[in-house]
């Protein structure tokens, strides 16, 4: 590199020119600009609380909610709004849990369909993409709540599945297991079978190095623990959980777990909306391998399940994982859209919470530091996700 | 000289009849030919003519629909035993190199004796560490492909074929996307690998290189084996219009 140009002398530049002043002094401008609008609006909303003659504080989170939640953890009206919020946030994380987990499987499948040489596969796969990503969510759900579950027979017509499964217009009932006394007993057979399988994992990853040579190191410790905790559990004396069934009793069913319809038309609804998106994301990160990569690992003598294996999701996953990530966080936030259909989420009690005590600022910035923590905690765990994939395949 | 002794052994690859439709375009109409072991087939043609599918139908990445062809005593069929036998015996070369981009130089070359030949990685890797030697770039041994340049790529695409040890390497057009500066240090290295006696298949319209390495060159046109000659004959004295309308095409660059 020369220097010997005049431009690149910076001394001689009056400071109203010079790039780099400029540059460092609209940060400063700007910095202060934004610092100034939030004083503003929070002496604004301090004055707005104090004319309404509220405070900005927490304590009304200690007295008595007053009003009933129709599904969740247990839960009394004369427990606090505290308690309360906590139900809200644990049917929001249930449902989501279970949408991303419904949602990636079905788009999975999906994602893969639209790839197949099979013309009706591929078709009817382009059909569901195209059908689902395409009308609003808001309208799916409420498709799901009034036109199929509400049309579901009534609690004496019940479908009934398997002898355990039921449904009716008033939810879905499933067997639940009951823990027993002897459930401690097999905790101890699992956790003989733990203390096994890391012991099998630490010898094959020595013996993997050993014989120089890449392999899968948990061969062992996963049969291992299996054998254990399926040994454990018939050897245990009675069993450690025994199924509650549904049973009709009066008017409705006992006993078991209970999905309401609106949790039911909710899951449908955010899984399959959410599942079209995957979809794509999961065909455009397969397409997005080229096929001389293929090929390739196939002139290399690879077998199929190794270049899948080895080449293409290596190289597929990393394109798939960050929109992925986008897409659990908008089933997360979607989720929201359970006040259509009354299911109470964190944004349907927080709603209630708000109407009854006027406490808008602090039950809002609840709800949004709930779901930035939910939304953060998932962009963590898929980042991570992410660079641990990479490593496969070296 | 070559090939004339090798004539009378028995071929590596004979091909019978190789029939392949793409839809309804029939770009291989029924190709006959054998391969000498250690003989060097330049293969030559317009673009369609059907030359780099005739390569990619002796390891399967193309299935013929009709004919024979056999490798090394091995027919290629619908089993997948036979195709893996085939891929194993048969090296590749690409006109895009196709190294894979997530593993470094070593691991791309590393990848096949693993996995498929199952050495231990410690083997595998001095095996890699002396074909980069051989390439000239064992100093690029622990960068990712796309730190290097095309060049380079291409021969480190090579050093990975060679890896699996193969009976018969194919060349598709392994120069045409490099820059011009960079071709002379590819055809080095598969000149050199010409005079090691390995058995050879490149489509290239390198006609130097042709005239210099080849015992055969193969003229293809529109799915049919037009002409084919010693190059003194091909480029010299060669028979067929379209033969003569294409070398003076080519031989004008």
């Amino acid at each position: 590199m020369e220097n010997n140009s005049p431009t690149a002398a910076s001394g001689k530049i009056p400071f109203w020119r010079d790039v780099r002043v400029l540059g460092g002094l609209f940060q400063v401008v700007f910095l202060l600009g934004v610092i100034l609008l939030l004083a503003i609006l929070y002496t604004n909303m301090l004055s707005g609380l104090d004319s309404l003659g509220l405070a900005l504080n927490f304590n009304f989170l200690q007295d008595e909610a007053g009003f009933d939640i129709s599904e969740g953890i247990s839960y009394d009206p004369s427990d606090t709004y505290l308690k309360a919020f906590w139900v809200g946030v644990l049917n929001t994380l249930k449902v989501s849990i279970i949408g991303i987990v419904c949602a990636t499987l079905i788009g999975l499948l999906f994602g893969i369909a639209r790839l197949s040489s099979n013309w009706l596969i591929r078709t009817i796969a382009a059909a569901y993409v195209e059908c689902f990503r395409n009308i609003p969510l808001l309208l799916q759900i409420i498709f799901w709540y009034t036109a199929v579950v509400a049309q579901l027979p009534n609690v004496r017509e019940s479908l009934s599945l398997f002898g355990g499964v039921f449904i009716n217009n008033r939810g879905v009932y499933l067997p639940s297991p009951e823990p027993t006394s002897s459930l401690t007993i097999w905790l101890w057979f699992l956790g003989a079978g733990l203390l096994l399988a890391v012991f099998l994992y630490i010898m094959r990853w020595r013996q993997l190095q050993q014989l120089d040579r890449p392999g899968f190191r948990a061969k062992w410790a996963l049969p291992a623990f299996l054998i254990v905790a399926l040994c454990g559990w018939f050897l245990t004396p009675g069993r450690p959980f025994t199924l509650d069934l549904p049973a009709l009793q009066g008017f409705n069913y006992q006993g078991g777990m209970r999905f309401t319809p609106e949790f039911f038309a909710l899951l449908v609804g955010l899984s399959i909306y959410t599942s079209a998106f995957i979809a794509e994301i999961v065909r455009s990160g397969i397409q997005s391998v080229v096929k001389g990569q293929r090929e390739a690992a196939r002139a290399v003598g690879l077998k199929e399940g190794q270049t899948l294996r080895l080449v293409v999701l290596p190289q597929a996953i990393p394109i798939i994982v960050p929109p992925l990530t986008s897409q659990y966080l908008n089933l997360a936030k979607n989720s929201s859209l359970a006040v259509a259909i009354a299911f109470p989420d964190l944004v349907s009690v927080g709603n209630t919470m708000l109407t009854q005590t006027g406490q808008a600022i602090p039950v809002i910035a609840m709800i949004m530091v709930s779901y930035l923590i939910m939304s953060l905690t998932t962009s963590a765990a898929m980042n991570w996700y992410n660079r641990w994939i990479t490593r496969i395949g070296r | 000289m070559a090939a004339q002794e090798n004539a009378l052994n028995d071929p590596i690859i004979m091909c019978e009849d190789v029939h392949k439709w793409f839809d309804d375009f029939h770009v291989l109409k029924g190709i006959t030919t054998s391969f000498q072991k250690g003989e060097r087939a330049v293969i030559c043609g317009p673009s369609g003519s059907g030359k780099s599918t005739f390569i990619r139908t002796l390891n399967r990445l193309e299935e013929h629909q009709r004919g024979t062809i056999i490798i090394d005593g091995v027919e290629l069929t619908d089993d997948l035993r036979n195709i893996n036998l085939i891929r194993q015996e048969v090296g590749m070369v690409f006109q895009q190199f196709n190294l894979f981009p997530h593993l470094t130089n070593l691991e791309n070359i590393t990848l096949g004796p693993i996995r498929v030949r199952k050495l231990t990685k410690t083997e595998a890797e001095e095996v890699a560490l002396s074909l980069l030697e051989r390439v000239d770039i064992a100093d690029q041994a622990y960068k990712y492909p796309a730190e290097i340049s095309g060049g380079q790529q291409q021969r480190v695409a090579i050093a990975r074929a060679l890896a699996m040890e193969p009976k018969i390497m194919l060349f598709d057009e392994p120069t045409s996307a490099l820059d011009p500066e960079m071709i002379s240090e590819v055809l080095d290295v598969m000149r050199e690998l010409a005079h090691s006696g390995m058995t050879m298949l490149v489509v290239t319209h390198e006609m130097g290189f042709a005239r210099e390495v080849a015992d055969r060159i193969m003229f293809f046109d529109e799915g049919v084996v037009i002409e084919e000659a010693a190059p003194a004959d091909f480029f010299d004295n060669p028979q067929h219009e379209r033969t003569k309308l294409f070398i003076s095409q080519t031989l004008q660059h």
